[in-house]
This record gives C-alpha cells, sequence and structure tokens, in this order.
C-alpha cells in the first residue's frame, strides 16, 4: 500500500520526517508494506487479533468481583530502533539502574546522599514508600532492584526522555515476548532481511538471574502470584511456564524457623528464591499490612535471615516516587561522578513554594501527578483538562502539595498504526527491561504502549491502550 | 507437586470427564427416542435422576419436559455439575495452574470453552435435535485426552490428572447404569421385551460399549449387561476397570510397588477394587441394582476424600478456608 496520505504531526515520527521522508532504519519495512494490500494487512492484523484470543493472551478487568479478561490490543505495525540508537539507550539505561541501586542501598543503610544533602531527608524518609523494617538489610549481592522495566517517551525534539523508573514489579515483559512471537507469523521474511535483535531469551536470563541472587548452588526459584484475579495474573504462570519453575501463592508457602517452604503432595519442600509479584506492603502482613491475605506471614523474617532471595527487594518503591524522580539527574553525578546520559523531564515539586506558585500560575500547560499514583490514574492533562478540572487540581494541589509534582507537558512520538481508517500516527512510549544480576542487561527489544485514540497521550493498557512490537535492529 | 497444583490437576481431569459423560447421559435419551414405539413418549425424568441433581432440578421446573432437561444438563450455570459448569470449572482449574500444561491443551481446552458459550448463546437446547453439540463436547474432550496420550511426561501430574478422570468416570458408568432402574417400562410384564432390550442397548451405545459387548456376550441379558458395566476387566469404561487404573495411578504417586497400601486413599480404593473383583453379578442383582449403586458411589465419594487429606489439604496461614470442590 501507498503511504502518501500518511500525515506526520506536530511532533516527532518514529517512521517518517517533518518533510515525509522514510527514516533509514525503516526503509526495508517501507518496501514491505508498498509491496502489500491494505486488504491484506487487514487480514494480518486481524489474524493477530485472533491469535491472542486463542493463546488466551489476557488482562483482567475487574467488574462484580468477577475477572473478565480481555486481550491488549497488538497492533501490526513495529515499532523500530536502530541499532546505535538503542546503544545510546542501553549506556543510560545501565547507568541509571545502577545509581538507582546504590542510592536504594544507601538510605536503608548509611544515608550518605541525605547527609550530604543531595536529596532532602524529609522526602525520602517519609515517603510511604520508604519501609523502616529494611533499614540495615543487605540483600544477597548487594542488588535491591533485579527487574526493571522503564518507561521513556521521544520528544518532538527527538530525544528520549525518562518518565518512570518502575521499580517494583513491572509487567508487560510477557506481551513483549508473545507480541514478537505473534508478529513473527506476520512478516517472516523482514526478519532476516532486516536483523532484528531476538528477545526469546528472556525467560533464561530471567531464571539465570534469580539463581544467582541465592548463595545455594542449585537453589528452588518460584514466581509468588497474587492469584488468578491479579490483572497481570497471564503473564506470571507465562513466566513460571518458561522459566520452568513452580507459580506459587501465598497458600502454598508457609514459614517454620525463618525458613519458607512449598507444601507439596509429598510434604514440605524449601524454597530459596522467589521472582514475587505482590506488592511490598502485602508480602508479609506480620510486618506490614497487617489485613493481606496474599502474603506469607513470616517471609520477611526469613528474607532479613538470608534464607529466602527476594526480586525484586522490598523497598525499592521509595527511589520510584515521583519526587524522587527530580533528584535522579543529581543522584547519578552524586555517585557515579558521571553526567546523565538520558533525559529526565524538568520535574516541578510543589511542595517547594517557589516550585508550587510556577505549577498554579501555568497549570494549564502540566501535566501533574500524584507523587505515588500509576497506571494514569489521580493524573492532570492541563492542555486536555477543562477548567474546572483545572480549578480542581489547583485546590487538591494547595490542600496537599507533598502529594504531587508537575511537568512540562511532552509531546510523544508517534508511529504509523493500523486504524479503521487506514495507516495513522498514533502516540507511543517505550518500556525496556532491564535485569540486574550479575551484571546490568538491557533486553533489546521492549514493550511499546500506544494510545489507540486519535490524538491520545494516554497510553495505559486500563485506559484504551494497545501495544506494538519492538524490533532493535543488529545494525 | 504443589498440593494446590496437584489438586487442580486432579479436578481438571474429573471435570473434563463429567461434561463428556453427561454429554453421553442425554444420549442415551436421543438413542432411545429414535427407537421408541409411536405410543411411547421419551421418558426425560430418569436422566436428572441418575444424576443426583433432582432436587434442585425440581426447585426450578415442574415438569420433566425436554427442553428443561436438557437445559439444566447441559447449559445451566445454577447446575454445579451441567456441562457448562464442568467445562468453565476444568477452565479455571487449568488456568490456575496453566504453567503445568502444554500450550497446545491450554489452547484445545480455551477453544472447548469458547465453543460451549457460544452454543449457550444459541440457545442450543431449543434445537429439535442437539445431538450435534453432544458430539462437538465428546470429541473436543476426547482430542484433549489425545493430546494429553501423546504429549504429557508420565510424572506426579500425569497420574493425578488420570486418577481424577478415572474416579469420575466410574462415578458416572454407574449412573449410566442406574438410568435404567429409572426408566419405567408400562408394566412389570414388559421385562423382557422388545423395548426392556431398546433400553438396554441404548445404555451400551451411550458409552460405546455396544459392539464390544455383543462380541463379548452376544445376547442382551440385563445381568451380562451389568456385568459388563460394573464388573468387566478389560473394557475401559466400566467401573471395575476405573478403579483398578485408579488405583495404580496412587501406587506410582506414592511410589508403592507393592500390593498393598501407604496411604489411607490406597486402602479405600484397595477395598472398593477388591469388592468389586471378588462379586458376582448375581450377588449385585440379589442386593439390588439400584441399592448396589448407591452404596457403590458413595465409597467413590470416601475415596474421593481420602485423596483430598492426604495430597492436597493445605494448613492455611490465615484461616481455616480450605474448600473443596466436588
Amino acid at each position: 500500500m501507498d503511504t502518501k496520505n500518511y500525515q506526520v504531526g506536530d511532533n516527532f515520527d518514529e517512521m517518517f520526517t517533518e518533510e515525509g521522508k522514510c527514516r533509514a532504519h525503516y526503509s526495508e519495512f517501507l518496501k514491505h508494506l508498498k509491496k502489500t494490500s491494505p486488504k491484506k494487512i487487514s487480514h494480518l492484523q486481524h489474524a493477530a487479533n485472533k491469535n491472542q484470543v486463542a493463546m488466551g493472551m489476557t488482562f483482567n478487568v475487574y467488574h462484580d468481583n468477577q475477572g473478565i479478561e480481555k486481550i491488549l490490543h497488538l497492533d501490526i505495525v513495529p515499532r523500530i530502533i536502530a541499532n546505535q540508537e538503542w546503544k545510546h539507550l542501553e549506556a543510560g539505561l545501565k547507568q541509571r539502574i545502577y545509581a538507582l541501586n546504590l542510592f536504594i542501598h544507601d538510605i536503608y543503610n548509611d544515608q550518605k546522599a541525605l547527609k550530604d544533602k543531595i536529596v532532602p531527608e524529609d522526602l525520602v524518609l517519609g515517603s510511604k514508600d520508604y519501609l523502616k523494617p529494611c533499614i540495615g538489610l543487605n540483600p544477597p549481592k548487594g542488588i535491591w532492584c533485579h527487574i526493571t522495566g522503564t518507561d521513556l517517551v521521544r520528544n518532538k525534539d527527538g530525544n528520549y526522555y525518562i518518565l518512570e523508573d518502575n521499580l517494583r514489579c513491572p509487567s508487560g515483559v510477557s506481551y513483549m515476548l508473545e507480541s514478537r512471537e505473534i508478529i513473527k507469523r506476520a512478516y517472516p521474511d523482514l526478519f532476516n532481511q532486516l536483523g532484528v535483535m531476538p528477545v526469546s531469551d528472556y525467560p533464561v536470563k530471567l531464571l539465570k538471574m534469580l539463581q544467582f541472587i541465592s548463595n545455594k548452588e542449585k537453589p528452588v526459584v518460584g514466581v509468588l502470584t497474587p492469584g488468578i484475579y491479579n490483572s497481570a495474573y497471564f503473564e506470571h504462570s507465562y513466566l513460571a511456564l518458561q522459566m520452568g519453575v513452580e507459580l506459587v501463592s501465598g497458600v502454598d508457602l508457609i514459614t517454620k524457623g525463618k525458613k519458607v517452604y512449598m507444601q507439596t503432595t509429598k510434604g514440605l519442600e524449601q524454597i530459596d528464591v522467589l521472582y514475587r509479584r505482590i506488592d511490598d506492603t502485602f508480602l508479609d502482613p506480620l510486618t506490614f499490612n497487617p489485613h493481606s491475605l496474599l502474603g506469607v506471614p513470616g517471609i520477611f523474617e526469613a528474607y532479613k535471615a538470608g534464607n529466602i532471595a527476594l526480586a525484586n527487594a522490598p523497598g525499592t518503591g521509595v527511589a520510584d516516587d515521583k519526587a524522587v524522580y527530580a533528584y535522579v539527574p543529581k543522584l547519578i553525578k552524586y555517585y557515579l561522578g558521571e553526567e546523565p546520559i538520558l533525559h529526565n523531564v524538568p520535574t516541578y515539586l510543589c511542595r517547594e513554594e517557589k516550585d508550587r506558585q510556577y505549577v498554579l500560575d501555568h497549570i494549564e500547560e502540566l501535566v501533574v501527578k500524584e507523587t505515588n499514583a500509576a497506571g494514569g490514574y489521580g493524573m492532570l492533562i492541563g492542555p486536555k483538562a477543562t477548567k474546572s478540572e483545572h480549578t480542581k487540581f489547583r485546590e487538591l494541589i494547595k490542600g496537599n502539595p507533598t502529594n504531587y509534582i508537575a511537568q512540562p507537558t511532552l509531546s510523544l512520538s508517534t508511529v504509523p498504526t493500523w486504524t479503521e481508517d487506514g495507516l495513522q500516527g498514533r502516540h507511543v512510549d517505550l518500556r525496556p527491561y532491564i535485569l540486574y544480576g550479575e551484571e546490568i542487561e538491557v533486553i533489546p527489544g521492549a514493550l511499546t504502549r500506544v494510545a489507540l485514540k486519535k490524538g491520545s497521550l494516554v497510553v495505559n493498557s486500563s485506559q484504551g491502550g494497545g501495544s506494538k512490537d519492538t524490533w532493535v535492529l543488529y545494525n | 507437586m504443589l498440593s494446590r497444583v496437584a489438586d487442580s490437576i486432579y479436578w481438571l481431569g474429573r471435570y473434563l470427564e463429567r461434561a463428556e459423560n453427561y454429554a453421553r447421559f442425554i444420549d442415551v435419551n436421543y438413542n432411545l427416542m429414535l427407537d421408541l414405539p409411536p405410543d411411547l413418549k421419551a421418558q426425560w425424568e430418569p436422566l436428572v435422576y441418575a444424576t443426583g441433581d433432582q432436587e434442585l432440578y425440581l426447585q426450578k421446573h415442574q415438569a420433566f419436559d425436554r427442553r428443561d432437561v436438557v437445559h439444566f444438563l447441559a447449559f445451566d450455570t445454577e447446575n454445579p455439575n451441567s456441562i457448562v459448569s464442568s467445562i468453565n470449572f476444568a477452565r479455571e482449574n487449568a488456568r490456575v495452574i496453566r504453567e503445568n500444561l502444554t500450550k497446545e491443551t491450554w489452547e484445545k481446552l480455551n477453544g472447548l470453552y469458547h465453543f460451549v458459550q457460544k452454543s449457550a448463546d444459541k440457545k442450543e437446547w431449543t434445537k429439535e435435535d442437539p445431538r450435534a453439540f453432544f458430539d462437538g463436547v465428546k470429541n473436543q474432550i476426547l482430542l484433549l485426552y489425545g493430546l494429553a496420550d501423546s504429549t504429557v511426561a508420565r510424572t506426579e501430574g500425569w497420574y493425578f490428572r488420570q486418577l481424577g478422570l478415572f474416579l469420575e468416570r466410574a462415578d458416572k458408568t454407574s449412573r449410566i447404569v442406574d438410568v435404567k432402574y429409572h426408566i419405567l417400562l408400562p408394566s412389570p410384564n414388559w421385562v423382557g421385551t422388545p423395548l426392556d432390550f431398546l433400553h438396554w442397548t441404548a445404555l451400551l451405545k451411550s458409552v460405546t460399549a455396544f459392539n464390544t459387548y455383543r462380541r463379548l456376550y452376544g445376547n442382551i441379558e440385563p445381568s451380562k449387561v451389568v456385568e459388563f458395566l460394573l464388573l468387566n476387566k478389560y473394557f475401559p469404561r466400566s467401573v471395575f476397570y476405573c478403579l483398578r487404573e485408579a488405583e495404580n495411578c496412587l501406587h506410582k504417586i506414592s511410589g508403592n510397588a507393592d500390593t498393598g497400601y501407604r496411604n489411607t486413599a490406597e486402602k479405600a480404593i484397595g477395598e472398593l477394587r477388591s469388592n468389586l473383583e471378588f462379586t458376582d453379578v448375581s450377588e449385585i442383582i440379589d442386593t439390588g441394582l439400584h441399592e448396589y449403586i448407591d452404596v457403590l458411589q458413595l465409597k467413590i465419594n470416601q475415596v474421593s476424600n481420602k485423596i483430598h487429606s492426604n495430597f492436597f489439604q493445605i494448613k492455611d496461614n490465615f484461616s481455616q478456608q480450605n474448600s473443596m470442590q466436588e
């Protein structure tokens, strides 16, 4: 089909330049596209949807206590990233994760960054994600954030900006893996021609990392899930299946003498490493939220005693706080003595009087976010909001300034996306996955989330977002 | 293997087999209907009685109308044993232990689920002859069995699934035989008439046993049919055969290479199996077929309870919320 009518908007487009010229790393794909009829593309898109249902690649939406299974729409047009650009991202992400890990370790131990006033002490210690039970902890091999799924976007200026660090239990990696399998069927020849780096060994790398953080030679590894009603249950079972380890839930585990055991048909069997997909505070009702029915009573004591390794370590959430985010560039300089490779989005902290006044005066230009909310909730997109919403958020900020930050509105880049009206630009973000084991490794691929509604900037799956396969090229 | 996973695999086996047998149940009647003399109507009441869910049925319906019965046994989500409920439960169990299933198994089971849901939406029970639906259910379940047979490793999980399958099948075959007790002949004078034989033939056909029976026993004789379906040592749907297979599964699970027993589940099933092994069909007839089958079903339930307490029951960290499936 022909792409003459494709409109590049007032933003960076991943495939076409402002003048409508195809970017070099997309040229092979464009050739292929030109040989393919719109009917065929439509057919490929339909086949991809059907594959997803057949594979049960679903996430749950809550309704009347019964999970309804939905698929995350997978667009047939890939997002392609040139190798050189990827190398830059890779270096930047490694640097950032390394620094953030040092920061987390520091604030639960010596608190040097606080004493040296790099980050305001009350901002860290007062955060609800700063977990006092973790003070003095030294997790195996000194690693806290084993699995990270950093969110980035590309602004009009062509630069990538870090949006969120997602150091808790980032989800979506199963979509990266399964989407690739589906998209491969749509373009069997292109993969070879283009040289797309594989992502399929992620489960092997994940397992190796999980084994690495145990002191045992042959540790028993498991994935800890909140259960079937969790929206990411598909991913939990998928990862357990791919790694060939047990998928356990709280009821399967029991602690005795500061060790954690699985209840099996042959009695109790000790488990050494858990990739836990349960939030920190639900992990252990004895240490954290006493009302949690998902976790394992006593597991935190076992963790402290070094009898079980947890990935990610409890307590990492504090470095994910949207206010702490503003200080990450300073932290990189402080711990590593290096300039940050990747940009932070300029951030106004409403807790600071000067920043707050600026936010109140310019709210219609800014994106306002709650410091510890996720999933696109509790957020105001100034330019798209109504006057009364502006007023509402002004009041909210004045009432609880520490709870809010604001950032200039970034214009997310677009990628051609298959819609009812043919190929159209839709806004995307980028979530690469980083594993921290023996070394830090950035998986050459990502989850590209796409806002399917025309003009929309909200890419979250819970709010009408879809996904794209992300191809990182060898050359 | 995790107790919870074993529990789900066991019930996955049971629910699939249950759905398959319900499809067979209903087939008994359709088989009969086609051959009945013009002045006799098909009886749908016996099917409901044989499943043991008559109380629930009577709360919802006053008469045993064909459509109501077919709906109740196949599509009623309020009937926990209906085909649609069994497939839902089977899929829920599979979803919980998806990491233990092959991709193909999951995809086929998922397909079966969507097939049943769609048929329910189409109100399949209102059709004059919905047998294509029941064939569909049977065939897809047999496909799943074939898939498992040629792809699943013979480790603990396999034996838990087979254990569930064979215990369920033992129970359901006994219920199919029991249907005959509930089907009324117009009067006792009809015993031994062609109509009586028609009934027995329909039973045999519903478990795909008619030709095998013919070859082994020749003429249709009630006591021989009972012997064949309850006590035969070689037919894979006879109660005895199923119990012996289930017992083997338990031995594989515990690693018991000898005779005798290593746990209370093995003891219970061993006793039951040997009881059938050394029973003569005339003794069953003397006890009363229906009465004998009643006790048999009770004992199969006891075996299942023992399996639960031996392998699945886990210490709950929070409260006594150990739920048991049925």
